[in-house]
């Protein structure tokens, strides 16, 4: 499973990519392979504000339905509209067009290295 | 092989039978009819001969895969097997033939069978009061929370807002908590699968109405702190209400009311054995006690004297379903609890037994993350590196019904076996050494199951996406 070095990540298996005050915020590789094939995403609307650890959207795949935690607070400047239309690009590219939220970040907290993360991902299995 | 529709057959003119001819003029619709309820296209409706739709639906039927002509170990769903004996009772004529609005001087058969089984139904749960009408589980649960509520705001307490539920909890249960009014909170589990009470005691204040619990838990896990919960939201003001989806496992060992229990539903399709299946139609009839019995919904049985009649409770929330429920159910129930009497304990030891033995066998080669006593299911894991689907898939080649599989949510790769009550040894142990088969199975050659089926693997996301319920 891919854990690119340049991103942060949560213990609910969302990533971070950070360009100054903005984060861009999607779920993981592994996060999608254990939801399988996803059919279906509830976003937020631009301009709603969400706490650190919030539930921002819902993800529907095959299997479940599985809330979306904000890992950082902040307004949404940007949200991945392409994804109703076409939300296998989940599974297709998690870390690229499968992205999810831009949030214009107001509140932080410690975020997972892809070196810790991927101990997560370690005992959990 | 896929069939083709019916529709598909056949060929234009064609007819299976012949009308005689018309011996009164023909009428113009459009004269007798106004505008807008002519059709505006003719019906495309099969045009085909007799044995060919004898064919037809003769051949599908003999594609369905059920408990009828296979093991069913479906897990969260409960006995399967339908007693003949009920269908006897159910088809007698007095019965059959009745109409909901024939006089209470005519139908007191009727009536006496609604009363026995909520006689039954109270003497098996414990509780004072029952309520017949709810027609399937989900409405038996929304009917209590809707008593709950009822509870409160007759009482004048407007602070109650929340309603508690396990992670482990059927998803109706949050839903029921919505439908109601209620905000729905989520508790944790302990390392048993159990509600965590820890959590539960932090949780509990002058908000909550009242905790969902399902026990026997959807992992098949009794909840050994139940009491101990009772006594958490009692002493908050609040109502503890068990999902009795699961009660075929409690049937003659425990009954809820003296759990502390005060208020649950049955799912009589569930657990005395009405045919389920297919969506219905199905009887989750409620207990409840005494604080909760003026809120029961319109209309209830009661005997005065020699009599039998329907009336409304006094407080009642009103009514939940047309006339007085899914008579043909719990008329069934009613057969069925009558036919056993006390025995019923030996059905629901039975069911524990079995899937204690599936448990015990499986171990070692499945994961098993609750690894003590389970009740009527148990919930187990392939091996590392391998999927539930494709293990479900490699099963179907078998010629068995897979186990409902990524339920409940709280374990991954969950496949959740259900043996129940019916199934013999020899039955069981087929069905094991199929399962110890499929886990040596090589990933490759599991992905490619079924291959018996009339179709392989169908494209589950593309039918959830591209949604197509009408041509």
């Amino acid at each position: 499973m891919a854990i690119p070095e340049e991103l942060q990540y949560t213990k609910t298996h969302e990533w971070v990519r950070r360009e100054d005050d903005v984060a861009t915020v999607g779920i993981t590789e592994h996060a999608q392979d254990e939801l399988g094939d996803v059919v279906f995403i509830e976003l937020p609307e631009k301009g709603a504000s969400f706490g650190v650890g919030d539930a921002f959207g819902t993800v529907e795949s095959v299997k479940a339905v599985s809330d979306l935690y904000a890992p950082v607070g902040g307004e949404i400047v940007e949200v991945n509209e392409a994804l109703n239309d076409a939300p296998e690009k989940i599974n297709e590219e998690p870390y690229g067009d499968g992205w999810i939220i831009r949030l214009r970040v107001s509140e932080e907290t410690d975020l997972l290295s892809a070196g810790e993360y991927e101990k997560v991902l370690e005992e959990e299995e | 092989m896929l069939d083709n529709l019916i529709r598909d057959k056949g060929r234009e003119g064609r007819r299976g039978f012949t009308l005689p001819r018309f011996d009164v003029e023909q009428a113009n619709l459009e004269k007798i009819l106004p505008k807008e309820s002519l059709r505006k296209e003719k019906p495309k409706l099969a045009e085909v001969d007799e044995p060919t739709v004898i064919r037809h639906y003769t051949n599908l039927s003999r594609k369905n895969w059920g408990i009828d002509t296979n093991f069913y170990p479906l897990g969260s769903c409960t006995m399967k097997h339908n007693p003949r004996a009920n269908e006897a009772a159910a088809a007698v004529p007095g019965f059959a033939g009745i109409h909901p609005l024939q006089p209470e001087s005519q139908v007191q058969g009727a009536l006496q069978v609604a009363y026995e089984a909520q006689d039954l139904l109270s003497e098996i749960s414990g509780f004072p009061a029952v309520s017949l009408q709810p027609m399937a589980g989900a409405q038996g649960e929304l009917t209590s929370i809707l008593m709950v509520k009822k509870f409160f705001e007759d009482a004048g307490d407007e602070e109650r807002t929340t309603v508690l539920v396990p992670s482990t909890a059927h998803g109706t249960n949050p839903a029921t908590a919505t439908m109601a009014g209620f905000g729905s909170k989520e508790i944790g589990l302990d390392e048993d699968g159990c509600v965590d009470v820890e959590e539960l005691r932090a949780m509990v204040d002058e908000t909550t109405a009242a905790l969902m619990i399902t026990n026997p838990n959807t992992c098949g896990v009794y909840e050994k702190n139940i009491e101990e919960i009772a006594g958490i939201l009692h002493e908050a003001g609040a109502f503890l209400y068990m999902d009795g989806a699961n009660m075929n496992a409690n049937v003659g060992r425990m009954r809820p009311a003296e759990a502390g229990v005060d208020v649950m539903h049955y799912n009589l399709h569930k657990t005395f054995s009405t045919p389920h299946g297919g969506g219905g139609p199905g009887c989750g009839a409620i207990a409840c006690s005494d604080a909760l019995a003026p809120f029961r919904p319109d209309p209830v049985a009661e005997r005065d004297g020699e009599h039998y009649r329907l009336v409304r409770p006094e407080k009642s929330i009103g009514r939940v379903s047309s006339f007085h429920g899914n008579f043909g159910v719990f008329l069934r129930a009613w057969n069925y609890i009558k036919m056993h009497g006390l025995e019923l304990k030996e059905n629901t030891d039975m069911a524990v037994l079995n899937a204690n033995y599936v448990r015990a066998r499986l171990r070692g080669t499945y994961r098993i993350p609750y690894d003590g006593l389970c009740k009527h299911e148990v919930v187990v894991q392939p091996p590392k590196g391998k999927k539930a689907l494709d293990v479900a898939k490699g099963l179907i080649d078998h010629g068995y019904h897979p186990p409902t599989i990524y339920f409940p949510l709280v374990v991954k790769e969950a496949m959740l076996i259900e043996p129940t009550e019916t199934e013999s040894k020899e039955t069981l142990d087929d069905f094991i050494g199929t399962m110890l088969e499929l886990a040596e199975s090589s990933s490759e050659d599991l992905q490619e199951a079924p291959t018996s089926a009339p179709t392989r693997r169908l494209d589950e996301a593309r039918a959830a996406r591209q949604l197509k319920a009408r041509w």
